[in-house]
C-alpha cells in the first residue's frame, strides 16, 4: 500500500475515486456479512411492493464503499476519525454477465471525495472531506463527510 | 409539541449487547465490500503493522455473542422507538443517515459491549407536514474498558 503524507495534501485535492459495479450477488453477500436481510435488497416481488423497480443497493453497503475509498486513500498510517453519510436516492444493481462478474454497464457507481479543510487538532494532522457516490448520470444520491488524520513526513 | 410518549424516550438507555469480532466475520465483511486490504486478510502482515493484529473495517462491530434482541437489525430498543412513533401516527420511516466516531482500533478477537441511547427526538415542519428526527447513539466499549466507537443512526418519521 502506498502512503500519502499530510504535507502533500492541500484543500481542494481529490480523493482517489473507487468504482463499484454491484450485482444482486454482491447484495446477497452484504446481507450475509452485515446481517441486513431486508428482502428489499434481493426479492424482486417484495421490492416492487415497496414502489421500487427491483431490488436496491443497501445504503449501508454504499456507506462501506465510501469508508473503503477513504481507508485506501489514507493508507495504513492514516486514521479515519469521523464519518457520516446520508442516503437521498436509491441505486439499482448491475445485471450479471456470468456466475461472478457484472456487465457493469448499466449502473456503475463511483465513490468520490474532496478535501475541504486542512488543520491540526490536538496534535493530529487532520483533513475534513466531502464524500459522495455518483451514478452513471453524474447524480449523487449518497452524500457524506469524513475527518481523517494523516502521518507527517517530519 | 412533541407527544409526551415520545418526549419520555429521550435519554433512555437500551439493553447492553455483546459482540464478538471474529477473524472469519471480518473477512466475510471485507469480501462483501470488495476490500482486499491486507489488514483484514493477512495475519502476518497485520501482526507486523502498527496495529499488531488484524483489525475490523470501519463500521464493522462484529456479531452478537448470543442470539438475542440486540441482533444488528432487530434491536428491541429501536423497535420501541419506532412503535411509539407509529402510535402517534408517524408510520413512514426513512433512513436519516449514519454517523460514526472511530475512537480506537477494533481488533480481531475483541469482545465489544454495545450501549444504545436515544439522544434526540426533534420535531420539524417539512413540505409534507410534521416530521420527527430521532437519533439513536450506540457506544461500543471493548473488553479492556476502552471506548472504541460511537455510531449514531437517525430515523426520519413521517405521517
Amino acid at each position: 500500500m502506498t502512503q500519502i503524507y499530510w504535507e502533500n495534501i492541500e484543500e481542494g485535492n481529490e480523493i482517489t475515486p473507487l468504482e463499484k459495479k454491484p450485482t444482486t450477488q454482491d447484495l446477497a453477500k452484504w446481507a450475509g456479512a452485515s446481517g441486513d436481510f431486508n428482502p428489499l435488497h434481493y426479492e424482486d416481488t417484495f421490492a416492487k411492493t415497496q414502489h421500487m423497480e427491483g431490488p436496491i443497493v443497501h445504503g449501508q453497503l454504499k456507506r462501506a464503499w465510501l469508508a473503503q475509498m477513504l481507508t485506501d486513500w489514507i493508507g495504513e498510517y492514516g486514521d479515519l476519525l469521523k464519518f457520516s453519510c446520508q442516503f437521498r436516492a436509491v441505486d439499482y444493481p448491475c445485471v450479471m454477465k456470468d456466475l461472478f462478474e457484472s456487465t457493469g454497464d448499466d449502473n456503475p457507481l463511483m465513490c468520490k471525495g474532496k478535501v475541504t479543510k486542512k488543520y491540526t487538532d490536538d496534535g493530529k494532522n487532520c483533513l475534513d472531506c466531502d464524500i459522495w457516490i455518483e451514478n452513471a448520470k453524474g447524480e449523487s444520491g449518497t452524500l457524506g463527510k469524513a475527518t481523517v488524520a494523516l502521518p507527517s513526513k517530519g | 409539541m412533541l407527544p409526551e410518549k415520545l418526549e419520555k424516550l429521550i435519554g433512555q438507555i437500551g439493553e447492553t449487547g455483546m459482540f464478538e469480532v471474529e477473524k472469519g466475520a471480518i473477512k466475510k465483511y471485507a469480501d462483501s465490500i470488495g476490500d482486499r486490504n491486507p489488514l483484514y486478510w493477512d495475519d502476518e502482515y497485520a501482526r507486523n503493522s502498527r496495529y499488531g493484529a488484524m483489525i475490523a473495517p470501519p463500521g464493522f462491530f462484529g456479531w452478537p455473542t448470543q442470539w438475542n434482541t440486540t441482533m444488528p437489525f432487530f434491536s428491541k430498543f429501536r423497535e420501541k422507538l419506532v412503535s411509539a412513533s407509529i402510535e402517534e401516527g408517524f408510520d413512514k420511516l426513512l433512513d436519516g443517515g449514519s454517523e460514526y466516531d472511530f475512537i480506537q482500533p477494533i481488533r480481531a478477537g475483541d469482545i465489544l459491549a454495545s450501549m444504545p441511547k436515544i439522544i434526540a427526538i426533534i420535531e420539524r415542519e417539512g413540505k409534507s407536514g410534521v416530521m420527527l428526527f430521532s437519533t439513536l447513539e450506540t457506544t461500543f466499549i471493548n473488553q479492556h474498558g476502552v471506548k472504541v466507537a460511537k455510531y449514531r443512526q437517525t430515523i426520519i418519521h413521517r405521517k
